[in-house]
């Protein structure tokens, strides 16, 4: 028998998984739990007197117009943010795994954005796009466009897609290039051997090989477009104008710090709460069924 | 069926020439075995066949077709790779039929030929399965199927038995030599085993260090090796490679020893004292009663037959193989006949023939 504990008893293990433990349950568990309960709570105006109100607040959540309305623009923007970052990462990536000249500095440049912040990613694109004092705002004002993301919602939409996108492309770049890099190089010189050129090579022996790849970029997408785009989205637009930008992230933070109600506020929370865990109950089922074959 | 020719073929890798000039000229349906250490260039001279690399200059001419700088997908050559480099998320069947679908055959073509070809190889019940539930075997034989159904001019093979366990290789190999020769394709086989070399070549070429050293049939290639690299490369255990000079007027030489070694043959060129290299097989060294003293170092049985490593008066190593096992003990006697000698220049190393 293989000896499997390396530690005797159990309080030495115990000090030393303890401060993971603690952050684990004082920030994640400790306030899911206090939101599950507030979800089921109504608080009144003066934060006095605390009601027990069973799901009226989920009830009320999906009869309000205004909520269906967020999350039908928030399936917009994952899926834009997604379809943007990940074509955009594999065609560069694409590029990348080629011979090139200057190919490490290239590389390295492409990961870059990933270590931008969020806010401060935004603030970029403000000054680039700011119909003022941008530098591509002045341009497209110059030329006639009505450029101005303060007053029109889908040009808003449009700018913040593209801040959140441009920040995502690094990580698909780099899962996009290690896929390539692991399929061998044999099956590739199989098939120009086999003469597939081009396009039909690349769709036919290269996607299919970096299809789990690309399944497994998808969710970790949509997780960052629907939960990590929050900095990214206020910096910009606080969710406007007229809530053309309000994903539901945005939303439970307006309606919970801003408006402070907090009843319908962790009712949010926990519907998206619920989405994460079904997305990676989906990626989990997909890997499992991929290592058990 | 298609002849291959090649001419003056040189291959740079930045500042570091790796194929000196090759010049090959195969018929059709021939079998060429390029055979070699690591790193001599023989893989490297497949891939320019194949057009996976490109070569500096030179040309490469296919059935009559030059086709050095022509696309591999346009060449009409099929080639065997050493990892199967088999289509993972593919069938056998679509494995086979890749190649064909992309020429546009039609539909009952393509089945008639990847079933031939299946019932050819033994894989018609594989037919549905993907590579990864297949054996190291089955796989072989599936990128034999995949190059067979193209109906190419040439096959290229590169080492592809080096991924078999011992006992699979034998058979695979000779599966490789009855296939080529019933299908009468044109080839070129890379191999760094030697045995397989033999086994499998019309004809072999030994490639060292980016030159060509010998161009001739299996047999030629051990009887009478250009030089004292093929005569060392060639044959197992390798052949005994011993200093000597040229004496008594050309038709002798004389070991570091002192033994003297008559040549059978005739006389060799050049003056008394002239530095040579002569080879002796360690299968024809001879146990003589009365002759030369060998102290034995190592007794390395191998079954049907024995090799001992042994030290002759003056030290000089020599390998033996003897027949069965060996009950000698520590030392014997031996002998090195004439007839089976081969001799060398000891500087440039290479063979020389008897003066007629």
């Amino acid at each position: 028998m293989e000896r499997r504990t390396i530690f005797a008893g159990w309080k030495l293990p115990l000090l030393l998984v303890a401060p993971q433990l603690v952050l684990t349950i004082v920030f994640f568990y400790w306030p899911a739990l206090v939101g599950g309960w507030e979800s089921l709570t109504r608080t009144d105006a003066f934060g006095v007197h605390v009601l027990f109100v069973g799901l009226a607040n989920f009830h009320d959540l999906f009869a309000d117009p205004r909520y269906r309305a967020a999350i039908l623009r928030t399936v917009e923007f994952c899926a834009a943010v997604t379809a943007l970052s990940l074509g955009l990462g594999l065609i560069l990536a694409v590029a990348a795994d080629r011979e090139l000249r200057g190919r490490d500095l290239y590389r390295v440049l492409m990961i870059w954005p990933y270590a931008v912040a969020p806010a401060v990613s935004a603030v970029l694109w403000i000054l680039l796009l700011n119909p003022q004092i941008g530098f591509i705002g002045r341009f497209l004002a110059s030329h006639g466009v009505n450029w101005d993301y303060a007053l029109n919602g889908n040009q808003a939409m449009l700018m913040v897609i593209l801040a959140s996108a441009w920040k995502q492309v690094s990580y698909n770049f780099i899962f996009v290039l290690a896929g390539l890099q692991s399929i061998p190089k044999a099956v590739i010189e199989a098939a120009r051997m086999d003469g597939a050129r081009g396009w039909y090579r690349f769709r036919t022996v290269v996607l299919p090989l970096l299809s789990p790849t690309l399944f497994f970029l998808i969710i970790v997408d949509l997780v960052y477009a629907a939960f990590d785009t929050f900095g990214t989205i206020w910096a910009m637009t606080q969710g406007g104008p007229a809530m053309a930008t309000e994903t539901l992230v945005v939303k439970v933070y307006n309606d919970g710090v801003v408006n402070l109600d907090l009843g319908s506020s962790s009712a949010q929370s926990v519907v998206l709460m619920v989405g994460v865990v079904a997305l990676t109950a989906l990626q989990f089922r997909f890997i499992g069924r991929r290592s058990g074959t | 069926m298609a002849t291959l020719v090649i001419e003056k073929l040189r291959k740079s890798f930045g500042p570091i020439e790796v194929l000196h000039g090759i010049d090959l000229s195969l018929q059709s349906g021939e079998m060429l075995v390029i055979v070699g250490a690591s790193g001599c260039g023989k893989s490297t001279l497949l891939r320019l066949v194949a057009g996976l690399e490109e070569p500096t200059s030179g040309r490469i001419v296919l059935d009559g077709r030059d086709i050095t700088t022509l696309d591999p997908s346009a060449r009409d050559i099929a080639m065997v790779f050493q990892n199967y480099a088999l289509y993972p998320h593919m069938s056998v069947f679509d494995n086979m039929a890749y190649g064909l679908r992309i020429r546009g055959l039609p539909k009952p073509e393509i089945q008639r030929r990847v079933h031939e070809a299946a019932a050819l190889l033994g894989l018609e019940a594989l037919l549905a399965r993907k590579p990864r539930q297949l054996s190291g075997g089955q796989r072989q034989r599936v990128a034999m199927g995949r190059a067979i159904v193209r109906e190419p001019k040439l096959f290229l093979f590169d080492e592809p038995l080096s991924n078999l366990d011992a006992k699979l290789r034998v058979s695979m190999r000779a599966e490789i030599r009855r296939l080529q020769r019933r299908l009468g394709v044109t080839s070129l086989y890379v191999t760094h085993d030697q045995v397989e070399a033999m086994t499998l070549g019309d004809r072999l070429l030994v490639l060292h260090l980016g030159l060509p050293v010998q161009l001739a049939t299996p047999m030629e290639v051990f009887d009478r090796p250009a030089n004292t690299y093929v005569a060392g490369f060639i044959g197992t255990p390798a052949m005994n490679l011993l200093d000597a000079t040229l004496t008594a007027g050309g038709t002798a030489a004389r070991l570091e020893g002192g033994m003297l070694l008559p040549f059978a043959d005739g006389r060799r060129e050049g003056a008394d004292g002239r530095k040579l290299t002569v080879g002796i097989r360690p299968e024809h060294v001879r146990l003589e009663p009365g002759g030369v003293p060998l102290a034995i170092d190592l007794v390395e049985p191998l079954g049907s037959e024995t090799v001992l490593l042994g030290r002759m008066p003056d030290e000089t190593m020599l390998s033996v193989k003897v027949h069965g096992v060996w009950t000698g003990g520590e030392r014997t006697e031996i002998a090195i006949p004439p007839a089976s000698l081969h001799v060398f220049d000891a500087q440039s190393g290479l063979r020389l023939d008897p003066l007629r």
